[in-house]
């Protein structure tokens, strides 16, 4: 058990450390040198050549990496040509509001995921199980950004209940409670439609076991049979796959985050991607690596303690 | 978007329906006809785009900009730019419908290969490529895609790479799955004592026998793709101007929505109801596969 945890948290470093050098490495090599990014389309080829000296970028990539990722482990992310100032407290806070608005995506797709999920597995293949099922594939297949403007187009424009923008600044009149919603509801409809899916898969297949025709057959009814037996089984298996909504909430919500003017990680992203800002898309790359593979563990050693079975030690 | 299809059944059942079995055996399973008929509407339309498209899906028309709304010159009404809507959408299938299957099936040739290398020769083949993909699935994908098309510039053959770069690990994954499975198997290890090749093994023996779920993966797979597409194009990462794309048509006019509803979404309503018909064919070939 021991050396199974030891063995993930070797594995999970080993890849964050290649992961962090492809990050470097990708950002660093591709046509324009960073220089070139820094400085804009219309810096003369002089002034390329000396940023690149002041900043050290003629020397070879495995050594300014290694500085990099010294500099890193050292709290400094470089230096933000889009927001000229220090990565680091530009990313505390757009991390921060992203954060807020996962949790609270979070707190809600976990309970309704389960519910749903666990009902409409219990009776597979009835009407409320078609039901679920169906409107799980819909709400999967929206894209967030058309997502986004069916909920707006009703909601904002049609109703005016809520505002079509998140900034999270007070102007306007909403409250900053009325403008977490509709990006909050995108989260959810999006991500909860495939949780829903996980947590019915299993509750169909432990449905199936043999301890729950015994319990049935003892004459348990079929309320007990579901709170006792088949609940906890059921949810063993969709463990791992709640845990890695984690990820896709703080740093796959670049689009919702776009859709609604918020001001956080993903659009934080996106502006130093459009903009070239390679501290910023490095920093926030390995902040995602970390972040992803940490939830992975996370999900492989808490499934293992749920499921003694697997002691893959 | 962001998640493995956890849920495939990635062992190979015993008799396995190949392409034009599948497509025949769609009519007893009402969600698969659904998502069938919405595929089949809009390749119907990206086939039909340049001969029965009302107007070039670039040109302006500024007498429709004073009102922009449907009408009966513009049947879907026009952009804020005047270009006719029902044509941008026409040709935006035409985008999509090409750029999502070359995706896939690059994304697959190369994960396919992968997957059966793994899982057939095992050891150190399979842990240096399990690694491989270990680390490239560790990125989320829309980080991805925006790292490549950040460095590399928004073009089609980008996206492609962008795609196929990311799901050929996920295939790898299934594919490796099934192969493992399917080895062990007598016809398998007949090949084996008559002596054929691997290379003959993976792509005779195992990688037909396999196809059962690979067919529902790539229906999900060109939804995952389509949504891709779409949010590329939302991002302004997408393909450039002027040519339709349906991601870019709703990044253009989410601005004027209040205003304008419908030049978003309309291109909005496409690209779900494509979607959904790929997502909701998986699913009915999946339950039919279950069924027999």
């Amino acid at each position: 058990m021991m050396s199974f945890v030891l063995r993930r948290l070797g594995q999970m470093a080993f890849t964050v450390i290649v992961a962090s050098f492809l990050i470097f490495a990708v950002s660093e090599w591709t046509p324009g040198s960073a220089a070139r990014k820094m400085l804009g389309p219309y810096a003369l080829p002089e002034q390329v050549e000396s940023l690149s000296r002041e900043l050290g970028l003629d020397r070879p990539v495995l050594v300014r990496y290694v500085e990099w990722a010294g500099n890193v482990l050292q709290g400094d992310l470089g230096y933000s040509t889009l927001y000229k100032q220090p990565v680091a407290p530009v990313f505390a806070d757009r991390l921060k509001n992203t954060a807020m608005l996962a949790a609270i995506a979070f707190a809600i797709i976990v309970p309704v995921s389960i519910l749903f999920g666990i009902m409409a597995g219990m009776r597979e293949g009835s009407l409320f199980d078609r039901g679920i099922s169906v409107a799980a594939i819909l709400c999967t297949s929206l894209p967030e950004f058309a997502l986004g403007a069916f909920l707006s187009s009703i909601f904002v424009i049609w109703l005016g209940i809520l505002p079509g923008t998140s900034t999270l600044q007070d102007s306007g009149g909403w409250s900053v409670a009325s403008q977490l919603v509709l990006p909050v509801a995108v989260m959810v409809l999006y991500d909860a439609g495939y949780v829903i899916r996980m947590v019915r898969a299993s509750m169909i297949e432990v449905m199936l076991a043999p301890y729950i025709r015994t319990a049935i057959l003892k004459g348990m009814s079929f309320r007990q049979v579901i709170t006792r037996h088949a609940l906890r089984n059921a949810l063993i298996a969709p463990f791992t796959v709640i845990l890695l909504q984690i990820n896709y909430l703080i740093t796959g919500v670049v689009v919702v985050e776009a859709v609604f003017a918020y001001p956080g990680f993903g659009r934080m992203m996106l502006d130093a991607a459009l903009n070239k800002d390679v501290a910023l898309i490095e920093a926030g790359a390995l902040v995602a690596v970390g972040i992803a593979v940490t939830t992975q563990v996370a999900g492989d050693i808490g499934y293992m303690l749920l499921n003694p079975r697997i002691r893959i030690a | 978007m962001a998640s493995l299809p956890e849920e495939l059944d990635t062992r190979a059942p015993a008799d396995q329906p190949g392409l034009l079995t599948t497509l025949l055996s769609i009519r007893h399973s009402w969600v698969a006809t659904l998502g069938f008929c919405l595929v089949l509407f809009w390749v119907v339309i990206a086939l039909i785009a340049p001969y029965a498209a009302p107007y070039d899906p670039n040109a302006q028309d500024f007498l429709a900009l004073a009102n922009p709304r449907p009408s009966s010159t513009h049947l879907l009404g026009t952009d804020m730019l005047g270009r006719d809507m029902l044509s941008r959408v026409m040709w935006g299938a035409r985008t999509v419908l090409t750029v999502a299957p070359i995706a896939v099936v690059v994304a697959y040739l190369i994960g396919a290969v992968m997957g059966l290398l793994a899982g057939y020769y095992g050891g150190w083949t399979d842990a240096v490529i399990s690694r491989i993909s270990d680390i490239v699935l560790s990125f989320p994908v829309i980080i991805l895609y925006l790292i490549i098309i950040a460095n590399f510039g928004a073009s089609a053959l980008n996206i492609i790479i962008a795609v196929t770069f990311t799901a050929a690990p996920q295939i790898m994954r299934i594919v490796r799955g099934l192969t493992l499975d399917i080895k062990n198997r007598e016809y398998v290890t007949a090949a084996q004592i008559r002596g054929e090749s691997a290379v003959y093994i993976m792509a005779v023996e195992i990688l037909p026998n396999a196809r059962g779920p690979l067919i529902v993966d790539a229906c999900l797979r060109m939804g995952y793709t389509t949504i891709a597409i779409g949010v590329l194009g939302f991002l302004g990462l997408g393909l450039p101007p002027p040519d339709p794309d349906w991601g870019g048509m709703v990044k253009d006019s989410v601005g004027l929505m209040s205003i304008y509803p419908h030049m978003s979404l309309i291109p909005a309503a496409a690209i779900s109801s494509l979607v959904i018909g790929f997502n909701l064919l998986a699913d009915g070939i999946r339950e039919l596969a279950l069924r027999d």
